[in-house]
Formats: C-alpha cells, sequence, structure tokens
C-alpha cells in the first residue's frame, strides 16, 4: 500500500488532476467487475424478499394472489383474532403456539445435530487423510435423494407396521406397537436427518484445521481427555459448531415437508402455516408476514449472537 | 547393569520403538537404547536429523509406547501411564502454545488441571512470566508474539507446573543467532535456578557443548557416546562422533604400543605420538583412525620442532580466525586453525610450505 504515496507529496500538485481520473477509473472498472455479484444480490436476494415485504400490507385476493389495498390485517391476525359475526377483536395465543413450537422443535433438533454430528466430525477429522474423503462421501450420499423420497423412508421406518415396531413385536420386547408417527419425535427425527450433514461438514472443516499437536500439548500439561475436550477442542472448534448451528436451526424453523409428513396435522410448524397461507387459505399477505417475522426473529438471533455470544466466545480461565 | 538408585532422575532400560508391524518392515526410531540421566542434570541429545531424539523424549513423555524395555522415573516405572499422569513437561519444537488464550492463561493451564487453588495460580504464573522476562505481555494473545517471545512462553508453561523433568525438543531452532545465544544462556540460567532435570534436544553441536552437563551422541536409534562436553569433544570414541562434533582432521596410522587407555600411534604422515584409546579398542599394529581437532595443530618456524609438514594449499577466513587446508607429502591432508591475531596470520600465504606443530594429549584414536 506504501508504494502508490511514498512518492507522492513533492508531485502532488501537478498530477492531482490525473491522480483524480485515475482513482475514478479505479473506481468505475471496480464496478464493472462487482456487477455479476451485486446483480445475483440483487435478483436473488433483495428483489423477492421486497417483493414479499410488499405482499404482506396488502389485502388477499378473492382466489389468492393479492389485491392492491394497503392493510396491516395481516400482522393484526398474528396476535388477535376477529369475530366473524361482529368483527370484534380478541387475543389469541394460536400462532404465538405455533411460533413456540417451531422454535422448540428446531433447538432439539440442532442440539440432537450437534450431539451427534460433533463425535462424527471428530471422528471424520481424526481418520488418515485416504480415509477421511470416503466418510465424508458417505455423509453427502443422501443428498443424492430428494428429502421427500427420504422423508417417506423415514414414515415407513416408524409407522405402527413399520420397521421398528415390528422387529420390537417379533422379539416380543412390545406387545402393541408404540406410536412414534405423527409425533413431536418422529419429526424430529426427520429433520435431524435431514440436516445433520449440515452440522457435520462445518465441525469438520474447523476440526479439520485444528492442530492436533495442541491436543498433545494438553495430555501434556495434565488435562484428562474430557477437560481436553472442553478446554482445546471446543473452543477452536467454536467458528464450525457456531456454522452448524446456525445451518440446522435456520432451515429447521421453517422446516416444512417433515412436519408435515412426519407430524401429521397435528404438529404444525412455521413453513406449514405458511405454505397454507399460500395454498387453502389464500392468504397470501398473512404469509407473507409470517415469514418476514420469522426472518426478522432469525436475524435478531443471530445478531445478538454475534455481538454477545462471539466476544464472549474467548472462554476466560476456571 | 543400571543398577542406579533413586537418585537417578530417568532410567531407560534397553528400551527401543519401532514404529511400523516389525523390526523388518518398520523403522526402528530407537534400538536397544539404555541411558541414566542424573538429578539436576542438563542432559542433551545431539544427532543428525531422523535419529530419534524426539522419538526418546516421546517415550518419555508419554505420547508413544516402546516396544521393548521399561522407562523408570524417580524410581517410578512409567509404564501404562498416560501423559497426564506423568510428572514431566514438554517444551515443543513447534511450541504449541493455545491460541485461544493469552499469554498468562496459557501459562497457568496445567496448573489449573492439576486443581491447584486460584491463589496459588496466579502467583506462580506471576514468579514463572518473571522468570521468563515476560511480564509485560501476560496478557497477549500468543499469535501476537514474536518467536522468541513464543519460545519463553513456551518454556515458562511448561515450568509452570515444576514438573520433576523438563523436556525441550530443539527449542532453539526457530531463532536467529543473537536470540538463540541469549537464550542459551538463558536456559542455562533457569536450569540452575529451578533445579530441575532438563533434558535437551538439538542437532547443534556447539549448543549442545556450552549447555550441557552431558551429552548423549545419537545415530540411526543408537546412542554413541555419553559423557560430558570435553570428553565427547577430546576425546570421541567413534568416528562419527568426532567428525558430528566441530571440524576435525583424521590420519591414518597404526599402534606401536598400548597402556590402558592410551596408546603410541605412528602416524603415515610421519610423526609418532601419543594417542587416546576407546575403551577394549585396538591391538599392536592395528591400522587406526587417529582424530585431531584443527585448533591443536599450529605453524611453527622451526623445522626440529615440527611434528608435520606440508604445503599450503587452501586458506578461508571466518571471521575470528582462519582455517589453513594443508597437503602432506603422505597425501593426506590436515586443517589447521588459528586465531585472527591481525598482521601474525599474513605470514603465511598459498603455497607456501610450513611446519606443523601438534598439542601434547591432543590425539585420539577412533573406532568406526
Ligand atoms: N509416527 C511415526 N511413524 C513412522 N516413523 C516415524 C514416526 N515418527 C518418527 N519416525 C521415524 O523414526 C525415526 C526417528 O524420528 P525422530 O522424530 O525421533 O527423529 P529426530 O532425531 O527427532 O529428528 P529431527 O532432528 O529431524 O527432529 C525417523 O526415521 C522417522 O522417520
Ligand atoms: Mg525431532
Amino acid at each position: 500500500m506504501g508504494s502508490g504515496m511514498t512518492d507522492q507529496p513533492t508531485t502532488h500538485i501537478q498530477l492531482s488532476s490525473s491522480v483524480v481520473a485515475e482513482a475514478k477509473r479505479l473506481r468505475n472498472t471496480r464496478y464493472a467487475l462487482l456487477a455479476p455479484g451485486i446483480l445475483t444480490i440483487f435478483c436473488i436476494g433483495i428483489m423477492p424478499l421486497s417483493i414479499v415485504l410488499v405482499y404482506s400490507f396488502l389485502e388477499p385476493g378473492d382466489f389468492g394472489g393479492i389485491s392492491w389495498v394497503l392493510s396491516f390485517d395481516a400482522y393484526v391476525q398474528l396476535l388477535f383474532e376477529e369475530d366473524i359475526f361482529d368483527e370484534t377483536l380478541s387475543f389469541t395465543t394460536d400462532y404465538i403456539q405455533i411460533f413456540l413450537r417451531s422454535v422448540s422443535l428446531a433447538l432439539f433438533t440442532t442440539i440432537a445435530c450437534l450431539l451427534v454430528g460433533f463425535p462424527t466430525a471428530y471422528f471424520i477429522a481424526t481418520q488418515p487423510p485416504a480415509r477421511r474423503n470416503a466418510w465424508l462421501f458417505l455423509i453427502t450420499i443422501p443428498f443424492w435423494t430428494n428429502l421427500l423420497i427420504r422423508t417417506y423412508a423415514m414414515l415407513l421406518i416408524l409407522r405402527d407396521q413399520g420397521v421398528i415396531n415390528l422387529s420390537l413385536i417379533e422379539i416380543g420386547l412390545i406387545d402393541s406397537p408404540i406410536p412414534m408417527l405423527y409425533t413431536d419425535f418422529a419429526v424430529c427425527l426427520g429433520l435431524v436427518y435431514a440436516y445433520l450433514p449440515f452440522m457435520v461438514l462445518p465441525i469438520f472443516a474447523s476440526l479439520e484445521k485444528l492442530d492436533f499437536r495442541l491436543v498433545e500439548a494438553s495430555y501434556d500439561l495434565y488435562a484428562t481427555r474430557f477437560k481436553v475436550l472442553r478446554r482445546i477442542i471446543v473452543p477452536l472448534a467454536k467458528p464450525g459448531i457456531a456454522a452448524g448451528c446456525i445451518l440446522v436451526m435456520i432451515p429447521s424453523l421453517g422446516a416444512f415437508i417433515t412436519p408435515a409428513l412426519l407430524g401429521g396435522g397435528k404438529s404444525l410448524m412455521l413453513g406449514n402455516l405458511i405454505e397454507l397461507q399460500f395454498g387453502q387459505a389464500r392468504n397470501w399477505p398473512f404469509g407473507s408476514a409470517i415469514a418476514l417475522v420469522l426472518m426478522v426473529l432469525v436475524m435478531l438471533s443471530l445478531i445478538s449472537y454475534l455481538r454477545f455470544g462471539a466476544k464472549k466466545g474467548t472462554p476466560a480461565h476456571g | 547393569m543400571s543398577q542406579q538408585p533413586a537418585t537417578a532422575a530417568i532410567d531407560i532400560r534397553e528400551t527401543s520403538k519401532i514404529y511400523g508391524k516389525d523390526r523388518a518392515s518398520g523403522v526402528v526410531a530407537l534400538d536397544d537404547v539404555s541411558l541414566v540421566i542424573e538429578d539436576n542434570e542438563f542432559f542433551t541429545l545431539l544427532g543428525p536429523s531422523g535419529c530419534g531424539k524426539t522419538t526418546l523424549l516421546r517415550l518419555i513423555a508419554g505420547f508413544e509406547q516402546p516396544t521393548h524395555g521399561e522407562i523408570v522415573l524417580f524410581g517410578e516405572h512409567l509404564e501404562g501411564l498416560p501423559p497426564y499422569k506423568r510428572p514431566v513437561n514438554t517444551v515443543f519444537q513447534h511450541y504449541a502454545l493455545f491460541p485461544h488464550m493469552t499469554v498468562a492463561e496459557n501459562i497457568s493451564f496445567g496448573l489449573e488441571m492439576l486443581d491447584k487453588p486460584a491463589t496459588e495460580i496466579s502467583s506462580v504464573v506471576k514468579e514463572v512470566l518473571g522468570l521468563v522476562q515476560m511480564d509485560h505481555l501476560a496478557d497477549r494473545k500468543t499469535d501476537q508474539l514474536s518467536g522468541g517471545q513464543q519460545q519463553r512462553v513456551a518454556l515458562a508453561r511448561a515450568l509452570a507446573p515444576k514438573p520433576k523433568v523438563l523436556l525441550l525438543d530443539e527449542p532453539l531452532s526457530a531463532l536467529d543467532f543473537k536470540l538463540r545465544k541469549e537464550m542459551q544462556v538463558e536456559l542455562k540460567r533457569l536450569q540452575n535456578e529451578t533445579g530441575i532435570t532438563f533434558i535437551f534436544v538439538t542437532h547443534d553441536q556447539e549448543e549442545a557443548l556450552t549447555m550441557s552437563d552431558r551429552v548423549a551422541v545419537m545415530r540411526d536409534g543408537l546412542i554413541l557416546q555419553v559423557g560430558n562436553p570435553s570428553e565427547i569433544y577430546d576425546r570421541p570414541a567413534r568416528r562419527f562422533v568426532a567428525d558430528f562434533i566441530g571440524d576435525i582432521n583424521i590420519l591414518k596410522g597404526s599402534i606401536v604400543s598400548r597402556d590402558g587407555s592410551l596408546a603410541t600411534v605412528q602416524l603415515e604422515a610421519g610423526h609418532q605420538g601419543e594417542a587416546g584409546l576407546p575403551m577394549n579398542a585396538g591391538s599392536l599394529g592395528q591400522e587406526v583412525s587417529v582424530a585431531i581437532r584443527p585448533e591443536q595443530l599450529s605453524f611453527v618456524a622451526d623445522a626440529a620442532k615440527a611434528n608435520l609438514s606440508g604445503t599450503i594449499e587452501h586458506i578461508s577466513y571466518f571471521g575470528s580466525g582462519f582455517d589453513y587446508a594443508i597437503l602432506m607429502p603422505s597425501g593426506e591432508k590436515v586443517m589447521l586453525q588459528i586465531q585472527n591475531r591481525g598482521g601474525e596470520n599474513l605470514a603465511y600465504q598459498l603455497g607456501d610450505q610450513v611446519h606443523i606443530a601438534i598439542s601434547d594429549n591432543s590425539m585420539q584414536i577412533l573406532t568406526d
């Protein structure tokens, strides 16, 4: 950076105009080079989001779609129920409950993914390099099959006449099938199954970079296995753990196929609610409003994680 | 044989380490090594790359298990003890400082793992920081330190738990010449002040000689010679040891007579004189290699006082002195080294016919 600046003061006055022109030219080139990126962000990020934002402040059309009338009904509807006859509003927790159920299901999913994913990633990262790729390959294989198909497979496993129940009955452990399908457990299991690779891969990436000589050094300094894990490995794998949690948590919150198939009608999650609004209920503004509220909540929690979580991230001693 | 009482800090008994399946297909990193290191000793393992120095340290620290043999630490058998149960700490060649902790946190880590009370931890950390002169940087992250500073932190971290034995694996190899010299002095001082047994690894012979109480010279998984620096330098037993530790002239000769650890040799180059004889080596009349250090040779004007003579074939200057390569009538070449004392050196020029004297007690017979 110094080279261009050091010799300028002496020739400053004569050169100033050409320097300005040069800077301008540089800036233009930079924008030209950035154009594809900016265009992409605009087309697939900002534009659709703006449409959703605008729609959420309109009234629903009669047969789906929207009608161009400004209205805050969609947001009011989230918290209040309108009486069909006298149009008075009364407070309702219906949607809040769906919110809370979604958040807690997503949290459980994330925790379960972390508990399963971390040891998996650790195992892969400690394999000899040649074998690591094979393991990673195995982890990514399920991606080759459509999520819908995989979820149906899960359904076949969990249902009353499914593999688990039949074999348990066969060996005489139980007399009648344990109802597993259409429970929160089934939804969680389905979500863990669907999103586990998103936990394993980033944690693997940060564990792979981890210098295992540090682990040796901490053994040398009287740290037992558990303490090495807690004081050295986990703190150093933290970026991967955080990325994994975010990558699992966010799609779990908005998941739609899995709760629809494995949760039945009982375990409605936000994704299903949104889908319902754009489908049967034909209330696009309300669907848009739910989607936006969900997005804002996710954003707020991410920001607060980055502001407070990351700073505390360096573990103090004790 | 190794019936050392409990005072020995470390007693390594007929220990081998083979990486891989067996002797034939694997790598023999240590081959039946026996070694006793005394308490409070500054002991150095010296040898070329790949001779098994790190392997020996790793066996003592517990990162590897010996294939054969056993290691006893202050009377306690170490077999099966994991690294975190051995009162031994290591200063790693690559330092291995914890990047997510500050200097002080790095140093307190070992003490915390030993569940020491907080007050003790903070006072020990302070003390050790002072010992390595790093008090002012206690709250820095370790990746914001210079190489020398990181080295000190690594040292402080290993010293803080007050281990019985400190293992140092080439801790100075990453430092520049000047810093290296400083740290050598500092390490020696620390060893004196703490009274901890140091096992120091280096492949720098000068470093080994200046710092150690005793040195073990290794090659290919074997310990060739153990002794104090002057024994190693002045009385090398093996050709490899003589060669590895500094410059040396090796001349052909034969044994004329022998008496215990001394023999009279007749050099092919002409001189006959007394030479040190390694234990149970050499029989009368046997052809032997005789070693003489270049600084034990000097020019003499008087041909009558000369032991050898020849022509100066090459002169090289290295600042504090000169090396002269001299070709003798026997066809052998000797290297002669003298201090730089200004004009005196100008007396000897390329092509000059010169007479050389060998200092007393400076010849040593080598075995291969
Ligand atoms: N984990 C291992 N697996 C197989 N062979 C090994 C392993 N570690 C070391 N070796 C081999 O054992 C021999 C001794 O290695 P060691 O690391 O002890 O050498 P060193 O004396 O420390 O060398 P340097 O001065 O280069 O550090 C070498 O031939 C090395 O290739
Ligand atoms: Mg080594």
